[in-house]
Parts: C-alpha cells; structure tokens; sequence
C-alpha cells in the first residue's frame, strides 16, 4: 500500500499491454473455433452461441486423432533416441580417452555451423533409395542424433568427478550402467533441457514431413493441419480450419502451462551455445 | 578398459554422420553438375545449373525477399526485445506473469501461429482491420498488397519469436551489477549515458547472439509463405526455402534445387561471418 508511483503505473500499462497482445490472439482462436461460422466475423471478447460443430466438421474430413497419434510416436521415439546417443557419445567425449576426441569434437561443431538448406535435397534421395517414403523410418532415423545434444551432456558429464566413474568401474559396472544409472540421475537439468528442445522440434517440424510423407494416414499433426489449411478441403469455412490449429497446439499449450519455468530455461539455452 | 570400446559407444553416432551429413554434402556438390528428377537416369550437364542460376530472375527476386524480411524483421525484434527485457528487469509484481506470456507463442507451432495470423490480417473481418476501423483508421491490405505482404508476414514472425529475445536479453542485462548504475548516477551520468556505456557492453554478447538467431530463422522462413501466401501476391513473399522447395517438390528438379540449396547455404554462411566480423570489430 505504498504511494502511488505514475512511472510504475505507466511500466504496468506497457507490460499489461504487451501481454495482452500475446495472449488475446489465442484467446480469440480457442473461442472462433466453438463459434458458429456465421458470427466468427464480428467476435470479439464475449462468446458468441458455443458450438463443438466446427470441431466435428474438421474431424469428419481430415485423420486428425490419427496424426496425433504419429506426432506422439515420432516426437517420443526421436526424443528417446537423442537422450541416448546424446549421452553415450558425450560421455565418450568427456570422459573416455581415444585417438581422434579432438578431430569428433570439431566435426560435431562443424556440423552444427552447416546450414540445413545443404543436406535437404541429397537426404530426401537417401529416403527415396532406402524405399523409407511414406514411413515412419523417414521420419524418425535420421533424427536420431544431435550435435547440439552432444554438446550439452558432454558438458554436463564434464562436471562429474572421475572418482566416481573410477569407483563404479571398481564395483564392476560396465560403461552404459554408468552413464545411465550412476550419472544420470546427477544430471536431470540437462535431460530435461534436450528432452523439451529434441521433442518441441520434432513436434513442430513441418518442412521435413511435407517432403517424406504423403499418405495421409502417416502425416504428422502439424502436416497434416498445414495441408488442410492451404488445399481448400477445409472449404474456406474458418471454423473448421481454427479448431484443427487448436487441436494442434492444445497439447503444447497445457504442457506449457505446467512445465513453463522448464520450457523457458531450455529454450533460452539454445541461445547461449554461440 | 578395452582400447576399442570408445569407438564402440560412438559409432552409432559416426555412422548417423556419414549417413546424414558427409554422405549428402558431398552428393549435393555431385547434384550440381546433373539434371535429374530421380526416376530417369542422371545426366551430366557441367556447370549448367550455375548458369541457369545466375540467369534465375525469380531466385534472385526469393534470395531479394529473404533480405527485405530480415531487414524488417531483425531490427523490429531487437528494439521490441531490448525494450520488454528492460522494463521486466526491475523489482514488479507478476513478473513471472509477464514473462510466460511474453513466451507464450515461442512454444507454439508456427503452423498454428500462421493460420490465426491470416485470420488477423484478414481484410474485411481481420481482427487487425476491425480494430483500426473502431479507431477511426482505414483498412491496410495486410497480405494483398505486394509491397506491404512480406513486412506482414515480419511483423508475425517477431510476434511469434520476440519473447525468445526477451528472455535472452534478460539474462544479459541481469549480469550488470546494480553498484554500476549507482555509481554513475553519484558521477552525474544521464540515463543514455548509463545505458550507452553500462547496459550496452554488457548486452553486447546477447545483441550478437539475437542477431545471429534471427538471421537464421529470416534465412528459413518457409511455412509462412506456403501457408499465407504461397508466396504470392507477385510473388512478393516467395522467400528462398519456399522457391528451392517447389523446384524440388513441386517440379523434380533435384540437380538444379541441390544448386540452389548449395549456393543459398554459402550465402547464409557468408551472411553470419560478416556478421560476426561486424560485431566483434565494432568497438
């Protein structure tokens, strides 16, 4: 119950603002797709006649459970596989002395610099000569690994003492128990960090499905919303085009919700590699 | 410890690199040289794909538009950015409030974040529209006017990522001791003189950094277009990514899209080392 400050006051208006333009537009989504098409126009903040009409219609004409389904499956499978690999090969790299550490460390740094724009076209054909068109190999294989990844748990395994990899070896603990049974559990913020970044881009990837699937039953989520919006089944009705974009960010919306200190934190890290 | 086992635990990863990496940058320099649409045999064209290239007016008017975005895009977001990172970095109430909705949209799909924009920008019931009618403004063509279209579709990707930078700005200006600030206010400072010589070498590394990331996402920016536009009206919102993936997906044109692939890559590499060049020289 302090004086009134005008500066403070002025600082509250801008950031109530700023979040309001952030927010509202969701907002507005969420209530245009339960709003009969007819009244979407003149929406504002108020709800307008609530209908789940808009959510039938879109479910009737596109597999949109079914590509859930497969965003699940691709971004759970991918994300598990970067955990793993990620680790082994950082742990490799921090801990295990061999001929040649060095040259792997700066190859993995160098693939990080290399832009995408190189590799597409060349690893489309892989897919075309390995038959994986129209599979989930295509999708999930070649996202098994990643530098970045790498380069976080190498780090991460950087900080653990020798004495205790030392002392687990004593005991008769293979290289894969140690990793994953006597480190891991010392190093939750970095799993959690690749975990959220591997599974947020393989969910909202959308270049890399468009290219390797075409049999709708196989689509990802956010492929199979994207050709639903641009191919006119949707029939200009923006209802039934709004409730499949909400459907498509519901998940990340309540994740967020929960896990947002996480998500932020990870995020930001991606930044602070360069 | 066996000597072996170290390549052991990486070789999944060697062979996930020779597979995915050195294997298509080498094969991507072989395309250029070859015409091919995958299913006739690869023929040997020389240097052709270079040529037509060089001669491609709508690749150059793609890599023209990519730049015009950035150039929109970049300063928007860093002004934006620095300024909600500034006010955020002082004693508030429902600071965490405002930061997670600053965030909000950096965590969700771009897809989802372009079919409302387009619902936005829309010209008779857009939401952007209506407002300005309410206030006594006119309508703006938002994605039909040629010249306005690709500064549309920045003014939606800074929407979508500025609280990405918010947060990284953030964590810059944090690691300014405020002993600073007071001890240049006991020598008279102004407060462009704090920021000017306080707050900017500490957030220097951050500007950097944002420069970078932008530049990057400016240099991929594709599903916006595809879904938006389609790069049209004109093909004023055509950026690379879109016109390099309908010469590959749309025309089977592996040889020559692996050129463009290949070019634009270098391009984007150039880009980000005059870049760093710049801003590591700038004092």
């Amino acid at each position: 119950m302090g004086v009134f400050k005008p500066y403070k006051f002025i600082l509250y208006v801008l950031l109530g603002g700023a979040a309001l333009s952030f927010l509202y537009p969701f907002y507005w989504m969420i209530l245009a797709s339960l709003t009969p098409e007819a009244q979407i126009g003149e929406l504002g903040v108020a709800p307008k006649g609530i209908t789940w009409d808009n959510y039938a219609q879109m479910a009737g004409k596109i597999p949109i459970w079914r590509s859930l389904f497969n965003s699940v499956i691709v971004a759970g499978l991918s994300t598990l596989g970067v955990l793993i690999f990620g680790s082994t090969t950082g742990y490799a790299l921090a801990k295990l002395p061999f001929r040649g550490r060095n040259m792997l460390f700066f190859i993995i740094i160098f693939t990080m610099t290399l832009p995408f724009q190189i590799t597409l076209i060349p690893n489309y054909i892989l897919m075309v000569k390995f038959q994986w068109i129209d599979s989930l190999a295509a999708l999930v294989v070649p996202a098994l690994n990643s530098a970045f990844a790498i380069l976080l748990f190498r780090q991460a395994f950087k900080s653990i003492p020798d004495d205790l990899i030392h002392s687990a070896r004593v005991d008769g603990c293979g290289e894969l128990r140690i990793i994953f049974q006597i480190i891991w559990p010392n190093i939750i913020p970095t799993i959690i960090t690749v975990g959220i970044l591997t599974f947020m881009n393989s969910w909202n990837d959308v270049l890399w499905p468009l290219i390797v699937i075409r049999e709708e039953k196989l689509m990802t989520m956010p492929q199979l919303v994207t050709l639903f919006a641009v191919g006119g089944r949707a029939e200009a009705q923006l209802g039934v085009k709004l409730a499949s974009a909400v459907v498509l960010a519901l998940p990340i919306i309540i994740a967020y919700a929960i896990f947002q200190r996480h998500f932020i934190q990870s995020m930001a890290s991606t930044g602070l590699k360069g | 410890m066996k000597k072996t086992l170290p390549y052991l635990i990486v070789s999944p990863y060697l062979l996930h690199l020779a597979l995915f990496v050195l294997f298509p940058v080498v094969f991507s320099i072989v395309l250029t040289f070859h015409k091919w649409n995958i299913i006739a045999p690869m023929e040997y064209v020389g240097w052709g794909n270079y040529w037509r290239l060089f001669n491609d007016r709508l690749f150059w008017k793609a890599i023209l538009n990519t730049f015009q975005f950035l150039l929109v895009h970049i300063p928007l977001q860093i002004v934006i950015a620095l300024a909600l990172a500034y006010f955020l970095n002082q004693k508030l109430f429902a600071r965490g409030f405002f930061r997670a909705s600053f965030f909000m949209p950096v965590v969700i799909s771009g897809v989802v974040v372009t079919i409302l924009w387009q619902q936005l920008f829309g010209l008779e019931t857009g939401l952007l529209n209506r407002l300005l009618i309410n206030m006594g403004l006119g309508r703006v063509e938002w994605l039909s006017n040629p010249n306005l279209a690709i500064v549309s579709i920045a003014i939606m990707a800074t929407w979508k990522n500025v609280g990405l930078y918010v947060i990284l700005f953030l964590v810059g200006l944090q690691t300014v001791p405020k002993s600073y600030y007071e001890a240049a206010e006991v020598d008279g400072a102004s407060s462009w003189q704090q920021f000017r010589y306080i707050t900017f070498p500490a957030i220097n590394p951050t500007f950097f950094m944002v420069v970078i990331l932008s530049t990057l996402g400016g240099f991929s920016l594709f599903i916006e277009p595809y879904i938006m536009t389609d790069g049209g009206p004109l093909n004023s919102t055509l950026s690379a990514m879109l016109y390099i993936y309908k010469q590959a997906f749309g025309y089977y044109h592996m040889g020559y899209s692996a050129t463009l692939g290949l070019f634009f890559a270098m391009l984007i590499m150039m880009v980000v080392a005059v870049q760093k060049y710049a801003i590591e020289n700038d004092e």
